[in-house]
């Protein structure tokens, strides 16, 4: 017998039969006032800046508040100011000099800070944990409660990948002392557009 | 050696012993502030805890499911039986993929299964990538937490493990400084790799993919750069469908640590551009549990380590002293469970408080567990000699309302004139490190018939 029907076997053998049900998950649950404002709060309590842009294009944005880096790479295509094409590098490794990312966001979520992340069109998702500063591009129309709302915007019918991202990386593994930018970004900042 | 015998290494150090239980308590408080601003924590824990069950009952469908949604997305799908195959799948894969150098993030199955060492003697470098791991690694000792698995260290030990390993500045031991040059020293170590391991936080049965969460951001990076990704995970680990991660992403990092999230929630549905993903299913004797209606809910564990945080053993204890991969309640269960025997004495590093079941965003009755596990050490035969004594004379005398006050009266009268040499004697082991209470003139037995008269 191959070993994967001896553990199913076991299963088979040794589980109850249940009589509970599937539960809804569509629990009734926080709603926030201002949704801006609390993802804004929580995600600067993880250690991320969120900013409402208003009468400016992302690429002034950049020039602005990132001066003097010499690698920025988008993936999001309303932004001119990338100083290499990621999707043409051959291998991922070589996003290890970025020193900015700009990439698309397609929603955040209020109640945690988090933005969802997922984009067939980008050939390297190292390029998210490379980078040492991420400019996180969200419409601002999409701001979600909590996670209830959140998966129901997420669909994995087909094959890909996809991550929430909440603040920079960080550890607390040295004496509990909280320290920003672990393996990935070190800085992250959330626009909404 | 049992849990008493090391903890009583632990506690030899009560400064240090005190600093780890604080740094614990600190992270329950966090928790308890993270959980408090949510309403529906409850209701959150409850729908929790049926998935769990409901799906722990229809194991084999799910996992079947989730088998084939899997190979329809074109990852690879392997089973294990027991630590063995599961270590033999691993090393397999590496070698036909020629891959000699492994950057692998936090997963406790790996733990279990003794992954390290066996990679290591058959020539592979394995690095750890998870800060807290990375450290005890290079120290050569186990994660003494699930989470936190550095909580037993002060930062002046990790300097000094980084002055060795890593060539940093002498007595620099601030953890900003370390967790750069970490950072520094595994970047190296990513970019160099030949493949990445990674553990699993949830399997989705409906859609094929697996759900891997860190705050550190290592199981991503690892898995985003070499072309090889093996994610290993136990039976226990597959949920029906995606909606059910709402729930599940909003207990976790609360419970863990505070959080609202982990930083970095990956749901690999694919490999990278031009890789493999493998993934391998291990029972390792979880199917066994299945079986058995008193221990089966500690299969509905999602690894957040509440329980440990809570614990006023484990915080006085420390990780190491329960000799069993998982410490804390929920690994004095699963250990148990898995060999009684050898690890009979976990069901009594317990206070019965209940604090981890109160905790538990599964809601998994430990306590209940630990007690009924004690039971079957009795019924085993594996209580120690002198234990087996003490409950033998103190039942027969409960048993006997005129002996038991009898005793009681002459315990009150005598013990507080006997000299504090013969009270606190070596055979008096409860007295070690703690007092005798003033005893009161009357027993409860009295004082309730002079109060109804
Ligand atoms: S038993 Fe419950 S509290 Fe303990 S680690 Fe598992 S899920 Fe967390």
């Amino acid at each position: 017998m191959s070993s994967r029907e001896t553990i199913l076997n076991s299963i088979k053998k040794n589980r109850p039969s249940s009589t509970i049900e599937l539960p809804n998950t569509d629990i009734s649950h926080v709603k926030y006032r201002d949704r801006d404002k609390k993802f804004a709060t929580t995600l600067k309590s993880v250690g991320g800046d969120a900013v409402w842009l208003e009468d400016k294009s992302v690429d002034e944005f950049v020039a602005e508040n990132y001066r003097d880096l010499d690698v920025i790479v988008s993936t999001y295509l309303e932004f001119n100011g990338s100083t290499k094409d990621a999707n043409e590098l051959e291998t991922p490794h070589l996003l290890e000099d970025v020193d900015l990312a700009v990439i698309k966001g397609e929603f955040a979520v209020a109640e945690n800070g988090a933005v969802w992340v997922k984009n067939p069109k980008n050939h390297h998702r190292a390029l998210y944990f490379l980078a040492t500063r991420l400019l996180i591009v969200v419409d601002k129309n999409s701001i979600v409660d909590s996670m209830h709302e959140a998966y129901k915007l997420i669909d994995f019918s087909r094959a890909g990948y996809g991550t929430f991202i909440s603040g920079p990386s960080k550890t607390a593994d040295i004496e509990q002392a909280l320290v920003i930018g672990a393996h990935g970004a070190i800085e992250v900042c959330v626009l909404f557009v | 050696m049992g849990h008493p015998k090391k903890a009583s290494k632990f506690v030899a150090n009560s400064k240090r012993m005190h600093w780890h239980d604080k740094a614990l308590w600190f992270v329950r408080e966090r928790r308890d502030l993270a959980t408090h601003q949510l309403d529906e924590w409850e209701e959150l824990r409850r729908v929790a805890s049926e998935i769990k069950t409901h799906t722990m009952d229809r194991l084999d469908y799910y996992l079947e499911e989730f088998e084939k949604n899997a190979t329809q997305k074109g990852l690879h799908i392997h089973w294990a039986r027991d630590a063995k195959e599961h270590n033999e799948i691993v090393l397999n894969l590496l070698l036909t993929h020629g891959a000699k150098r492994v950057v692998k993030s936090k997963s406790m199955l790996t733990e279990e299964c003794g992954l390290n060492p066996f990679l290591e003697k058959n020539g592979i470098e394995i690095v750890d990538t998870d800060l807290g791991e990375r450290i005890v690694q290079l120290r050569k000792e186990a994660p003494s937490h699930i989470v936190l698995p550095a909580i037993h260290l002060k930062k002046e030990e990790v300097g000094k493990t980084f002055e060795e390993f890593l060539n940093t500045q002498k007595d620099n031991c601030d953890p900003t400084y370390l967790t750069r040059e970490a950072r520094k020293h595994l970047r190296e170590k990513f970019l160099t790799a030949d493949a990445s391991i990674t553990g699993v936080n949830f399997a989705i049965a409906q859609t094929g993919g697996v759900v891997v969460c860190t705050n550190e951001g290592n199981a991503d990076l690892g898995a985003s750069l070499p072309k090889l990704h093996i994610a290993s995970m136990g039976i226990e680990k597959v949920i029906p469908r995606l909606e059910e991660l709402s729930v599940f992403t909003r207990l976790l990092a609360r419970s863990a640590t505070g959080q609202p999230i982990t930083t970095y929630t990956s749901h690999f549905h694919a490999p990278i551009e031009g890789g493999e993903l493998h993934i391998v299913i291990v029972d390792n004797g979880r199917s066994d549990t299945l079986s058995n209606s008193d221990f089966k809910e500690s299969l509905n564990c999602i690894r957040c380590g509440a329980c440990l945080n809570t614990c006023p053993v484990y915080r006085r204890s420390g990780g190491h002293s329960y000799g069993y991969t998982i410490p804390g309640p929920i690994g004095s269960t699963l250990g148990a469970s898995r060999d009684l025997q050898a690890n009979r004495t976990l069901p009594f590093a317990c206070t019965l408080c209940a604090s981890c079941s109160n905790v538990c965003p599964s809601k998994i009755k430990l306590h209940n567990q630990l007690y009924r596990h004690r039971q079957n050490v009795v019924k085993a035969g594996l209580l120690g000699a002198k234990k087996r004594a003490i409950l033998k004379v103190s039942s027969w005398v409960m048993k006997h309302p005129l002996l038991l006050d009898f005793v009681g009266l002459v315990v009150r009268k005598v013990v507080p004139i006997l000299p504090r040499s013969i009270v606190y004697s070596k055979a008096n082991i409860w007295g070690r490190g703690r007092e005798v209470p003033k005893f009161p003139k009357k027993s409860f037995k009295e004082l309730y018939k002079e109060r109804k008269k």
